[in-house]
């Protein structure tokens, strides 16, 4: 066979396309060090690590707030989805087409209109805006991620072994817990990893839904960036770049199948 | 496969889904649809009383304004991220480094949008990085006006959805097989022609779904515009907030929501329909 070489154009492309994607991300992370306020560098230093580590109160209530969020929410949204999936995979009842649609269009309606029909929902039945309503409408855009990936787990599950735990003696029950849980758990964890992450970083639709005391660290970053942005956001970026970083290193095997799941 | 059960345990599983998704989503949804053919309330809210006059507002030339130029303004930034993401896609599918590339490719995409967002800021502020290299190189005596324009919302829109773009077309190009187009070649087909009469057909239905993945978010676009846009910058998106946030005008709020999620709605479905044509076609093919 002959070897394949991919041609000189596309490379070129490539290489630009990476430089562009990492160029804003290398510059913020590189300013924080930078011992000066502006865009203009004066000399190395870490006090923004230490300001953000020590004396940014509300920005580490922010930061709980997000974890707290993120928690719940996903974990919800792994139960329920989970579930969801089983039953919509291998039973057929009337309302299974509504629910699949209802699950997966929040994936793909422009977050404004999540956040801005929840807002008026929320506003018409009197429900003070806090964090409850982040919960709800974090589970609520988490449900897609977590339904879908034990969904297509489900996929590749061999019927025959439940029949085979069946002659065996389990009852259903039993073939449900010990053989269907533990073959669909990969799903079920990266399903719950994957809602961790979309709710620690959600933005527009935690904008509509919180309310006094409720911020996230999004809204935390987002209010510093109008109202005035002190370096210290430099800091927190290059950390969650490394989160980020971090989470597609544990994802790494799975890349190629969230590619085709986006 | 097997045959689906017909038992009440399977409704029993999908109930607290169900429930879920139709208190928090469908319920809301319906009452944006609703309150869209109903009358502004004087301080907020709704007034029970059917009028088609938020759609009469959208029509006003202010918002035809705003919603061509968000229409242009998407159009713009889809097709630059595709023309990026293709040959990018192409690069990454035929590499030996596919993982590190996809890893590079998914980083920013998981990255914080806020965080992404402020480091163009810092990069296109009058006081910004781009402007101080350029001021101390000498090529420019006064700081450019980077930001807070169409340029700055055009340009960090497609920073943005790139990885949208990339993913889907990356995926296409990994299944096809690569082979055809050298097969192509040895029968005296020159090297574009074979790359668009072989593989351009195989991959389509990728193209659509990078298109419509792009353009969905783009086009209801929020934060963009609102951080590195100015005046003459704002797009619908804007507009829905604004009137819930400022105007308080309910119905013109959801009628602008309608319109967005119907627009959302009819890309999704061309791209599922071309999936299904797709699928069609290689039944027929084996």
């Amino acid at each position: 066979m002959r070897k394949v070489h991919a041609p000189r154009f596309s490379q070129l492309c490539l290489f630009f396309v990476m430089l562009f994607l990492f160029m804003p991300l290398i510059v913020v992370a590189a300013y924080s060090f930078n011992s000066g306020h502006g865009m203009t560098w004066q000399g190395f230093s870490l006090q923004w690590y230490e300001e953000l580590f020590t004396s940014s109160h509300d920005l580490w209530r922010a930061f709980w707030n997000s974890i707290i969020i993120a928690l719940t929410s996903s974990l919800t949204a792994t139960v329920i989805g989970s579930a969801a999936a089983i039953g919509l995979k291998w039973w057929s009842f009337k309302l299974s087409g509504y629910i699949k649609v209802a699950t997966y269009l929040p994936m793909i309606l422009p977050d404004v209109i999540i956040g801005i029909s929840m807002l008026i929902f929320f506003s018409s039945i009197n429900l003070p805006l806090g964090m409850f309503t982040i919960y709800a409408a974090h589970t609520t855009f988490n449900l897609p991620f977590t339904y879908l990936l034990v969904d297509s787990r489900l996929d590749e599950f061999d019927f025959s072994t439940i029949e085979a735990a069946r002659d065996l003696g389990e009852d259903r029950k039993g073939a449900m817990l010990r053989v269907v849980v533990p073959s669909i758990m990969p799903g079920v964890l990266s399903g719950f990893l994957m809602a961790i992450t979309m709710s620690i970083e959600d933005f527009v639709i935690t904008f509509f839904v919180s309310g006094p005391g409720s911020a996230t660290l999004p809204l935390y970053v987002y209010s510093s960036i109008r109202y005035g942005v002190s370096p210290v956001i430099n800091a927190l970026s290059l950390i969650l770049i490394l989160a980020s970083m971090a989470l597609a290193f544990i994802f790494r095997r799975f890349l190629k199948s969230f590619a085709a799941s986006a | 496969m097997r045959k689906p059960r017909k038992d009440k345990a399977g409704i029993m599983l999908a109930a607290p889904m169900g429930l879920w998704v139709t208190l928090f989503f469908a319920v809301p949804l319906l009452i944006i649809v609703t309150y869209s053919f109903l009358k502004k309330g004087l301080y907020g809210g709704v007034e029970w009383e059917p009028s088609f006059d938020a759609y009469r507002q959208v029509l006003d030339p202010d918002f035809i304004a705003v919603t061509l130029r968000t229409l242009w303004t998407s159009i713009l930034a889809t097709l630059t991220c595709l023309a990026l993401a293709l040959p990018t896609a192409y690069a990454i599918a035929r590499s030996r480094h596919q993982t590190l590339f996809l890893f590079l490719t998914i980083i920013p995409f998981w990255t914080s949008s806020l965080i992404r967002i402020y480091a163009w800021i810092n990069l296109l502020s009058t006081e910004g990085l781009v402007n101080n290299i350029l001021l101390a190189l000498g090529i420019i005596k006064e700081p450019l006006h980077l930001i807070y324009n169409l340029f700055a919302v055009i340009l960090v829109l497609v920073y943005m959805y790139l990885p949208f773009a990339i993913l889907p077309l990356f995926t296409a190009f990994d299944r096809f097989d690569f082979t055809l187009v050298d097969a192509a070649r040895d029968l005296g087909s020159s090297k574009l022609g074979a790359l668009v009469r072989i593989m351009l057909p195989s991959v389509r239905s990728g193209i659509t779904t990078a298109l419509v993945f792009t353009a969905i978010p783009v086009f209801g676009a929020y934060t963009v515009p609102l951080l590195v846009g100015g005046m003459g910058s704002t797009m619908v998106g804007n507009i829905i907030v604004d009137q819930v946030q400022k105007t308080r005008n309910w119905p013109l709020a959801s009628a602008f929501s309608v319109i967005l999620t119907l627009v959302s709605l009819i890309g999704v479905l061309t791209v599922l329909r071309g999936g299904r044509k797709d699928k069609k076609s290689k039944e027929v093919r084996t």
